[in-house]
């Protein structure tokens, strides 16, 4: 494989925009990290559309009739929540295998307020199992992974409420956010009860966005920027057999098999990462993901928190953009909206929440079901 | 004129894997599945291979009993419309050795508690819906014993 990097990005601010279509928001996405990578539509060789809810829409192409209908080849993927990054992924390979010089990744959704409750309706038949034989919505799976985090380890509600409000402080700062508003502790835990353990805040809110990335191979790079931001691993795994899954979806094990493999492939360890931007979709997946990720030791996510590690000037920090607890989760664009913040703080480009001196970021995504995405970027 | 006949009315399980007997409920509804004769694992339902190591050939059906513990639960307070709120909805560890969800009865859902961790529960049977066609549909559920 050879040297890749990422030339241009972009994302939208994730919110609502029920006056736009998700196509006109994936080709302002798209027009955007092309002027950022100071080249347009006519210099990129293939295009990769990341789009959930509309997977047979023929987003990638209907993007194309907006921003130049080149002719180039236009793939549509989806892939859960790890949609964009997956996206993203394939754009890296086709220019790391040498098969294309340019490549753009877009991730896009449209979900208004449909929350992610959407998967609980009982299709063609006049039931569901929702509410009858346990709980497949997310809120109510994501509250179970936390619990079992609760059952091993001890960790309290509280140590996991205050992941939501380490993020909500962190997306005061993040002009891109769909919330910027801070959550004390206190009104995290009287916060209305979603799915115990999360509270309101302590889930992230859906909504619409897109995002994009123009990528290069290092000579032709060269061409287009003095600042790339390379590409150390691009990982994607699916979740291999565990006892329990697919009973409970198990988002632990398709992570750290994904972990292992980005740091093997980037060369590094956890402590050499700057930063990080993990799939807080709740509260209760950013404190499993630490130990996942192996930010900290086995059981120690709770202390971890505790000790405020996880703060923009902590020892690794988590979320510096709010996470998608304060940003927003329009589910296909948030893979490349990851990899957008990592860019911004390597290129010394991301104001406020600038974290300081940025070398080494990692940008992680869970779809469920189950996809991991972990891309690695270095400056 | 022609004489009608009803259609016979069925009871059906709600997912594959909860085989209702003929005469139930005189007879009780149980969860089966299969096992793999090569590595043991145990799975919910039909299965075409193992879902640990791939065997193909030496799989058999396994008839799993009705007691195990809860691994893990939530509360869940929001969710899709017409459901009664809140409701427990955990992973029971089946001693048979293999995990299925369940919503669990006999506990307070408005004080979920770190000691529901390992509860035993005993799985009983209810219909819970009728189908399009009329037919009634059942479901497992599980109470604390």
């Amino acid at each position: 494989m050879r040297d890749v990097a990422v030339v241009g990005v972009n994302m939208l601010k994730f919110g609502r925009y029920p006056e736009k279509d998700v196509v006109q928001l994936a080709a302002e996405s798209s027009i955007n990290a092309l002027k950022d990578a100071g080249c347009s539509i006519n210099d990129i060789e293939i295009v990769v559309s990341g789009n959930l809810y509309q997977a047979n829409g023929m987003i990638g192409q209907r993007i194309m009739k907006e921003i130049g209908a080149t002719g180039v080849p236009v793939v549509n993927v989806s892939n859960a929540c790890a949609t964009g990054s997956t996206a993203f992924r394939e754009a890296y390979y086709a220019v790391a295998s040498g098969a294309y010089d340019t490549a753009m990744a877009v991730g896009s959704e449209q979900m208004g307020k449909m929350g992610l409750l959407g998967a609980g309706g009982g299709g063609d038949r006049a039931y569901s199992t929702e509410g009858v034989m346990g709980t497949g919505l997310m809120p109510g799976v994501f509250g179970q992974a936390g619990a079992e985090h609760m059952r091993k380890y001890g960790t309290t509600q509280e140590q996991i409420a205050k992941i939501a409000v380490k993020n909500h402080q962190h997306g005061v700062l993040n002009p891109m956010a769909q919330y910027q508003v801070e959550t004390p502790l206190e009104d995290v835990l009287n916060a209305r009860v979603i799915a115990w353990p999360n509270t309101l805040y302590m889930c992230c809110p859906t909504g619409d966005g897109a995002s994009a990335a123009v990528i290069m191979s290092a000579e032709k790079a060269k061409k287009f920027t003095t600042k790339p931001v390379w590409v150390a691993a691009s990982i994607l795994t699916s979740d291999p057999y565990q006892e329990r899954n697919p009973t409970m979806f198990d988002i632990n094990t398709v992570t750290r098999l994904a972990s292992k493999k980005a740091y093997e492939t980037a060369g590094i360890g956890p402590e050499d990462l700057d930063m990080v931007e993990l799939h807080d979709c709740f509260a209760t997946a950013e404190l499993v993901h630490y130990e996942n990720l192996f930010l900290c030791g086995e059981g120690e996510a709770g202390k971890l928190i505790d000790d405020g590690e996880t703060y923009n000037g902590g020892k690794i920090p988590v979320n510096v953009s709010g996470g998608l607890l304060s940003k927003g989760h329009p589910l296909g664009a948030t893979g490349v909206a990851n990899i957008t913040e990592i860019v911004w703080h390597l290129r010394e480009e991301a104001g406020d929440r600038q974290v300081k001196g940025a070398k080494t970021g990692l940008a992680h995504v869970i779809g469920l079901g189950s996809a991991c995405t972990i891309n690695v970027l270095k400056r | 004129m022609a004489e009608e006949t009803a259609t016979e009315k069925k009871t059906n399980p709600i997912i594959p894997f909860l085989r209702i007997p003929e005469k139930y409920p005189d007879d009780a509804a149980y969860l089966w599945g299969m096992q793999c004769g090569s590595c043991k694992a145990k799975f919910l339902g039909a299965r075409l291979a193992c879902g640990k190591c791939g065997e193909t050939d030496k799989l058999s059906e396994i008839k799993f009993g009705d007691e195990g513990e809860i691994y893990v639960f939530s509360v869940v307070h929001q969710t899709v419309p017409g459901l009664e709120v809140p409701y427990v909805g955990a992973i029971i560890d089946l001693d048979d050795g293999v995990s299925v969800r369940a919503n669990v009865y006999g506990l307070d859902p408005l004080k979920p508690d770190a000691s529901w961790f390992g509860k035993r529960v005993k799985m009983f049977t209810e219909v819970t819906a009728q189908d399009r066609e009329g037919n009634d549909v059942v479901a497992a559920k599980f109470k604390v014993l």
